[in-house]
């Protein structure tokens, strides 16, 4: 019955080869992924357990790796936009976002003004949309199969919006350097503008039949303690930094587009914990809320397109950008290097996830399979954006 | 008196063992629809519509697709002990309807000690969990296997000290008795003559079956699919029908034994027992689609800390005032 792929020299594969057991025979090695229900996609961790208890786990990448990058060398300016719509498909704008300033930094693009309020509205709307479906996945993954659902209702709200300027639910890509694609209509703000206080009304709800459960708070708090100093060593951002207690956010620390505008505050924890992250992301959907509000308000009549924004066949002047905007999952950095040809010379992508990640390794050490399961869900990874 | 096969009494065995098998098969289908249904109506969506009226036909539409699959054993497997798993889970299901009393004459088999029945019965769940677990040769099966066993020891201990508070009120472990001395009305009725006991036995009876939020030899985000993980077709179907079929046990049981069994306020009989049972099997359900799951030491902590002391606690001091009044 064993087929050769059971016998010693072909038993697993290289990780869990390398990934030797321990002097005693005591302990169990597990794969967790890449199709473990809670490690959403096809993240595979490899994990050593006494008991329930983790010794030692290690993440183990690559599963979905698109070449994204390598992509860019090969294709114009224009042509990798679609790219930017995928590497991180729950807050593709962020991406949109920080390929479009880089490039504009790169070519010294103008924005009209309007095309600067529309690249804001879509993306709070998004970045809202991005913390919605993560409440209701780490929900699933702690047990709990009906938040998602909740969340999905608001989500969906979110997308039939976004649909009609982008064209499109998931993937977006909307932006463009010099601009946006398409204008915002009337209905669609008036859209937003009802969106704002519906989303507002259904917050407290989740804080009474979720936040509030003694169940999830035995299963958040004190689990998967961050202390700041082990954060800024592995270079965490985004949620999962500010849950470390510090106010760090791109659109306050380096500032882009109007975001110095708006008026809005940069929500932190001080408690370290999986509840602590859990309650910034919270805090954030309201903040990206009141953002929205003002941006509604303040958009100026006006061009979308500046002219003379790059067509598909425009040569960058030679030369190298960095561009870090403030996504869902922390600070995404799209950095750029031009001969000065129609295509770029290389493109490199910073995903917040890859540094979040790498804090999983040492935060899960001694604890239990299930309060792994709790730490993984709170540091909010997407696969895609990992691997890239 | 020597028992025959035409003993008017093993014919009644016969006939009542087919009666309750199907009996459980129909129920398993009801509470199939209702899980869905209830499940639907919770995360506000209709659940299923499809198959059917409202849906009606789709518990029928899942056995049969259960049924058609092909049954799969991972290599490596323990052949004997992977088969024998799911039917050595269901199996016990059958003789534990025997002694319930859905009404003064609509009971199977007149036991004496029949909450002792089906408490033994219930036991031999684990016991499937635990080779299935083991026979399937997969870790996130074990894994599975040895949280069934923690759970199942440790709960068992409370629960069974809550039922022993019962029968020391009525010196009997005769579920029709126990019944019959429980009045009409729901004051009467001891779930409220001994609430402690009411609820330390329904939260241990859903740690028992496995069900959330106490349902971590499955679960599902942890353990792929825990114990049943290597399963398919009818092999995942029996554990399945034994888990709602254990479901609807331990409903009975406290139906029996807390809510006044088939008595109510007016036309008293099974109908009233039904309806008792499925309101607390729909208590079940809301539960699973309401709560996250327990974390495993959490989980053993309520256990051993709280559930019981506590029954205990209401074990002695009903012991103390039966001796003393």
């Amino acid at each position: 019955m064993d087929s050769v792929f059971h016998q010693e020299p072909f038993r697993g594969d290289y990780y869990t080869r390398r990934f030797e057991p321990g002097p005693d025979d005591s302990t169990l090695i597990l794969n967790m992924g890449p199709q473990h229900p809670s490690t959403h996609g096809v993240l595979r961790v490899v994990v050593e357990l006494e008991g329930e208890y983790i010794l030692r786990a290690e993440p183990v990448l690559g599963y979905l790796h698109r070449m994204h990058e390598k992509m860019g060398e090969t294709r114009s300016y224009l042509q990798y936009m679609p790219n930017m719509g995928r590497v991180d498909y729950l807050h593709p704008l962020a991406w949109n976002h920080a390929y479009v300033c880089a490039v504009e930094k790169l070519g010294n693009i103008e924005v009209p003004r309007r095309a600067e309020f529309i690249r804001v509205i879509t993306s709070e709307l998004n970045r809202i949309s991005s913390h919605l479906l993560w409440w209701g996945a780490y929900l699933l993954d702690l047990g709990a199969f009906t938040p998602i659902m909740y969340a999905f209702e608001e989500r969906e709200r979110i997308q039939d919006l976004l649909q009609e300027p982008t064209g499109s639910r998931l993937t977006y890509s909307f932006f463009r350097p010099g601009g946006v694609a398409a204008d915002l209509s009337p209905e669609f703000l008036q859209g937003v503008r009802e969106f704002i206080p519906y989303m507002r009304s259904r917050l407290p709800m989740y804080k009474d039949l979720v936040t509030d459960n003694i169940i999830l708070r035995y299963r958040c708090e004190e689990v998967g303690e961050l202390p700041l100093d082990m954060a800024r060593r592995y270079g965490a951002s985004g949620p999962v930094l500010r849950a470390s207690g510090m106010a760090y956010d791109v659109r306050r620390a380096e500032p882009y587009s109007v975001y110095p505008e708006l008026e809005f505050a940069t929500p932190v924890s001080q408690r370290t914990d999986a509840m602590g992250r859990y309650k910034v992301r919270l805090a954030e959907i309201e903040e990206s809320l009141k953002i929205l509000e003002q941006a509604v308000e303040m958009i100026p009549e006006g061009e979308i397109l500046v002219k003379g924004a790059p067509k598909p066949r425009w040569k960058a002047p030679a030369g190298e950008v960095y561009q870090a905007v403030e996504g869902a999952r922390g600070k995404i950095g799209v950095h750029i290097l031009s001969a000065g040809s129609a295509q770029p010379y290389r493109i490199k992508l910073r995903a917040p996830g890859f540094s979040n990640l790498s804090l999983f390794a040492e935060l899960a050490k001694g604890t239990l399979l299930s309060d792994a399961v709790s730490i993984l869900g709170s540091l909010d990874l997407v696969i895609p954006e990992i691997d890239r | 008196m020597e028992a025959t096969l035409l003993d008017p009494r093993m014919f009644r065995i016969v006939a009542a063992a087919m009666a309750l098998a199907a009996f459980v098969g129909l129920n398993a289908l009801v509470l199939v629809y209702l899980e869905r249904k209830i499940a639907g109506h919770v995360q506000r969506r209709p659940g299923p519509f499809e198959v059917g009226p409202h849906g009606l036909l789709q518990p029928l539409a899942d056995a049969l697709k259960l049924i058609g699959k092909q049954l799969f054993r991972p290599a490596g497997a323990d052949a004997l002990l992977f088969w024998m798993a799911p039917v050595v889970s269901f199996i016990p299901v059958l003789p534990l309807f025997l002694p319930i009393p859905f009404d003064p004459d609509l009971v199977a088999m007149h036991v004496e000690p029949g909450l002792l029945l089906i408490l033994a019965f219930t036991g031999i769940n684990v016991l499937a969990l635990c080779m299935a677990g083991w026979g399937s040769n997969n870790k996130w099966s074990l894994l599975g296997a040895s949280r069934a066993v923690a759970q199942s020891v440790a709960y068992e201990i409370p629960l069974l000290m809550a039922l022993l508070a019962v029968t020391f009120m009525h010196g009997s472990l005769n579920l029709s008795e126990i019944v019959e001395a429980q009045g009409a009305w729901p004051w009467q009725w001891n779930a409220f003559i001994q609430p402690v006991a009411f609820i330390v036995y329904f939260t241990c009876a859903v740690a028992e079956t496995n069900r959330a939020p106490f349902d971590l030899p499955e679960a599902e985000s942890e353990l792929t699919a825990g114990f049943h993980t290597e399963y398919s077709g009818m092999g995942f179907g029996l554990f399945f029908l034994a888990e709602y079929a254990n479901m609807i046990v331990v409903c009975a049981v406290a139906t029996a034994l807390f809510l006044g069994g088939w008595q109510g306020p007016f036309f008293s009989g099974w109908w009233w027992f039904l309806a008792k049972t499925y309101a607390l099997l729909m208590v079940i359900i809301w539960f699973r689609w309401t709560y996250p799951r327990v974390r495993f030491d959490q989980l053993l902590n309520i256990n051993w800390k709280w559930l019981l002391p506590l029954s205990m606690v209401n074990l002695m001091v009903t012991a103390l005032v039966m001796k003393l009044f």
